[in-house]
This record gives structure tokens, C-alpha cells and sequence, in this order.
């Protein structure tokens, strides 16, 4: 029982609260962008969008890219649902959120196509899954419909950002250990491979990026004590 | 209005629809002409790519203009048809129609005084198109080189005959047999020379897994090689088998 039940059935209700405009980059909603980087990462901490994490992280280039469209998709529609949240009947919300990422989808498609005709080619269906992806649908659900224009653009990039970081962290490595490459040109010097060091060809396969993931949640766990559950 | 009522409901489809159809259909147009050059040049990168020229895309039109003296457009008897632009006809049109009616575009190319013959290639994988260019030396048997993209086979799988390693197997390898029958070449299971050093088995080693794409290029090449061969005959150069 709250102490609240037994104040007097007359008690006055708190009628006027004074808003009090919030700073664009209050602390709130810092943490809104902060937070999916470590403490809330959609990859790590919530495993969501792992498909996609194994799959463009062989090399850093269309990671970097994916990461990038990703942060457009889920900017532009967290900020659409959320203009359109208290226009969206119930109903068909989900419906809804589906023809607002697709469509942000297919604009990101449609340019790359014309601009980055080759990142496209490399990316694919990939570009395509980005709807499927579970942490676009997530945050319209979970943070947009129910939030501020500001707030839900900030919660967008942030956890796309989040998203992304895994993303390039695994990228660097598979690069690196798989091909001797970064983002194309070969990093590893020829006298390293003369003295019989060789790549790992298993880095280039989906395994192991999924292993390079499951690395980077133990140490981020063994770094941040509040990740590890308590059972 | 009441937000759940069925109207409402009705009516926010409704415009929602509308709104994003104009926006989708305005941008695809108005970025249109854009991705057509990226595909134009891709095209002629991949055309330069079977006869051994590695080109950047946007240098592609250039080094094209340079190496292919001629593009044809073929008829099943193998005469030439003038009146038609062999280097925008859509070959996933062309197969549609009546053998008699299609045009078979033929690229003629020269490198350092030697002759090449490119033909391209379409044919179906597992889930879509697959398609290609595989060039002729001089002999119009050997393969000078082939390329291959696809549409929507499984990357990993099916989606490796766009691998260099992948295409590079054909060089050499030849489309007519000894009694100068066309055999084109066969994506096999059942190589006995994974390594393709056997240059006259008309094989190369297919890709684990990718079955039916590996059987889809082995169709188009022959397929398509078929409709070429009253050409090159009429061209009164004999189809030379050198067992070499």
C-alpha cells in the first residue's frame, strides 16, 4: 500500500503544472543519443538487428554505408510517425510504421542508385532488409508513437548510431584479421605475410561475426557491471 | 473525427497512400535518367571486362569507344539488320518473341589486332535472371573471357558467378567439339579437372551449392550461342577446331 491511498478523498488535484521549456540538449535527451552507444546498444544490450550485423560486416566500406542509410531511414521516419502520432488511428498503426520505413527505404534505394551506384550493387537486398530490420519497427512502436518530434529524431539517431557502431567495430575487425585490408587498401604489410603470417579466411565468413559480437558484449559487460543480469 | 471510427480510418489510408505514391513515383522519375548512365556504363564495363580490359565505370564509354569497332544486330539467319541499335536492345524482351522476329546483338571487338567476338547472355538461376557477356577469340571457339551477374541468386551461393575466380575458369575453355558440333560449356559436378588445367573438356568445376544456377549459365551459354552460329558460318570462316 502507497501512502498515496490514504491521503483525504478531498486533497486537492494538482491542477497547474508549469511547463518549463527543456533545452534542445537537456540531459535527457543527450541520453537519448548516449545511451543506445553503451548502455541500451540495440545490437548488444536489446540483440536486435543482429541478421543484418552479420551479413554486411565483411568489409568496413558497406557497413559504413549501411550505418549511414540506416541513421536517414530511422531519423526521417521515428520523426514522420511521430509528427503523424496523434493523427494515426490505432488500428492500423503498425500498417502505418511498415509504409513510412518502406517508403524512406526505397528513397534511400532509389538515391544510392543514382549516386552510389556500386555501394547499391554491394548492398542490394540488404538495402531492402533495412525494413525488415527489427530496431526500425521497434523504436517507431516503442519511442515514437508516444513521443515529441525533437525527442524521437534524437531516439532515431542514436540508436541507428548505436546500431552502426557495432557495425563498424565488427567491420574493422573482420577486415582487418580476413583480408589484411581497411576499407579497401591493404593495411597489413607485405614483410608481415613474407614472414608467413597468413589471413584468417574464417573471419570472412558469418560465424564469425557473430563470435566478434559475442566478444564485444563480454567486454562491454565486464566494463559496465550494470549489463550483467542479476539470476 | 473520431480517431478509431471506421471512416477515419478510411480516409487516413487513403491520403496516406496517395501521398506516398506521388512521392515515391516523382523521385524515380526525376532520378531516372541517372540510373540508366550508371547501367549504360556498367554495360559497356562489363562488355570490355570478357575481352581482358579492366576499366574504371565512369572511363567506361571512352575505352569502349576505343576497343568495340562494331555492334551488330543479328538475324536468326545471320544477316544483319541495320535498322536496329544492337547496344540498347533489351534481351529479356528480345527472347519473348518469335525466333524470326529477334535480334541477336553481336559486339566486335579489337585489342592489339586481335578479334573478338562478345556475345551477351541471359537466362534464368534459381530465384531470377541471370545474365552475361562471354567474348570469342578470333576462332570464335576459345574464350577469351566471360562475365556473369544475376538478379536475386543467394549470396554465397549462387551469387559467386560474379567471382573472378568464377569466371575466370572459362578462359580457354572451348564451345565446339571436334566435329565442330556446338557443346558450349558445361558447369559441372562431376569435373574431373576442379582446377580447369583440361582446357578441352568443354567443363568447368560448378560451385557447391549453387546447383541450379551453375545449370541455368551452362543453358544461356549454349542457348544463346546457338542462335549465332548461322552468323559466323555465313561469315565463310570456317569454325577452326585447333586440338592444341
Amino acid at each position: 500500500m502507497s501512502k498515496y491511498n490514504k491521503l483525504p478523498k478531498e486533497a486537492p488535484l494538482i491542477l497547474f503544472i508549469k511547463e518549463q521549456k527543456e533545452p534542445l540538449f537537456s540531459k535527457k535527451n543527450r541520453a537519448l543519443l548516449t545511451d543506445p552507444m553503451d548502455d541500451n546498444n540495440p545490437i548488444t544490450v536489446q540483440v536486435l538487428g543482429i541478421c543484418s550485423a552479420l551479413a554486411i560486416t565483411v568489409q568496413l566500406k558497406p557497413a559504413i554505408v549501411m550505418s549511414l542509410s540506416v541513421i536517414a531511414v530511422m531519423a526521417a521516419s521515428n520523426v514522420i510517425i511521430s509528427l503523424l502520432r496523434d493523427l494515426i488511428p490505432n488500428r492500423i498503426r503498425i500498417i502505418v510504421q511498415l509504409v513510412v520505413v518502406a517508403s524512406m527505404v526505397i528513397l534511400v534505394d532509389q538515391i544510392l542508385r543514382a549516386y552510389a551506384y556500386d555501394v547499391s550493387k554491394e548492398l542490394s537486398i540488404f538495402i531492402g532488409l533495412i525494413i525488415t530490420n527489427c530496431i526500425v519497427m521497434g523504436r517507431l512502436e516503442a519511442f515514437a508513437l508516444g513521443n515529441g518530434v525533437w525527442k524521437s529524431f534524437l531516439d532515431g539517431i542514436g540508436n541507428a548510431a548505436g546500431y552502426g557502431f557495432i557495425l563498424i567495430v565488427v567491420a574493422f575487425f573482420r577486415e582487418l584479421l580476413g583480408s589484411g585490408k581497411l576499407l579497401g587498401y591493404q593495411v597489413i604489410p607485405d614483410l608481415i605475410y613474407e614472414m608467413g603470417y597468413v589471413n584468417n579466411g574464417l573471419m570472412l565468413l558469418s560465424p564469425m561475426a557473430l563470435i566478434t559480437v559475442g566478444i564485444y558484449i563480454w567486454l562491454q559487460r565486464s566494463k559496465n557491471r550494470n549489463l550483467i543480469e542479476k539470476n | 473525427m473520431d480517431r478509431d471510427s471506421n471512416a477515419y480510418t478510411f480516409l487516413f489510408s487513403a491520403i496516406m497512400v496517395l501521398l506516398v505514391a506521388a512521392t515515391l513515383s516523382v523521385t524515380a522519375t526525376s532520378l531516372q535518367d541517372i540510373q540508366d548512365e550508371n547501367v549504360r556504363k556498367e554495360k559497356m564495363q562489363n562488355i570490355l571486362a570478357t575481352i581482358g580490359v579492366n576499366v574504371e565505370r565512369e572511363k567506361a564509354p571512352e575505352v569502349y569507344k576505343k576497343y568495340i569497332i562494331d555492334e551488330l544486330a543479328l538475324v536468326s539467319d545471320g544477316s544483319i539488320d541495320k535498322n536496329t541499335d544492337a547496344f540498347t536492345l533489351k534481351l529479356n524482351l528480345e527472347i519473348k518473341k518469335p525466333i524470326k522476329e529477334q535480334r541477336f546483338p553481336l559486339y566486335l571487338a579489337e585489342v592489339d589486332s586481335l578479334k573478338y567476338y562478345i556475345v551477351p547472355l541471359r537466362g534464368v538461376g534459381l530465384w531470377d535472371a541471370i545474365w552475361g557477356y562471354v567474348a570469342l577469340e578470333g576462332d570464335k571457339n576459345t574464350i577469351k573471357g566471360a562475365v556473369f551477374d544475376h538478379k536475386g541468386e543467394t549470396a554465397g551461393l549462387g551469387a559467386e558467378i560474379t567471382q573472378e575466380w568464377f569466371q575466370d575458369s572459362f578462359t580457354g575453355e572451348k564451345v565446339f567439339n571436334e566435329n565442330g558440333d556446338l557443346v558450349g560449356i558445361n558447369v559441372s559436378k562431376t569435373n574431373n579437372d576442379p582446377k580447369g588445367l583440361d582446357k578441352n573438356d568443354h567443363e568447368v568445376d560448378a560451385i557447391s551449392g549453387a546447383t541450379i544456377t551453375g545449370d541455368g549459365v551452362t543453358d544461356m551459354i549454349k542457348e544463346r550461342l546457338q542462335n549465332y552460329l548461322s552468323y559466323f558460318k555465313s561469315k565463310n570462316e570456317l569454325i577452326a577446331y585447333q586440338n592444341n
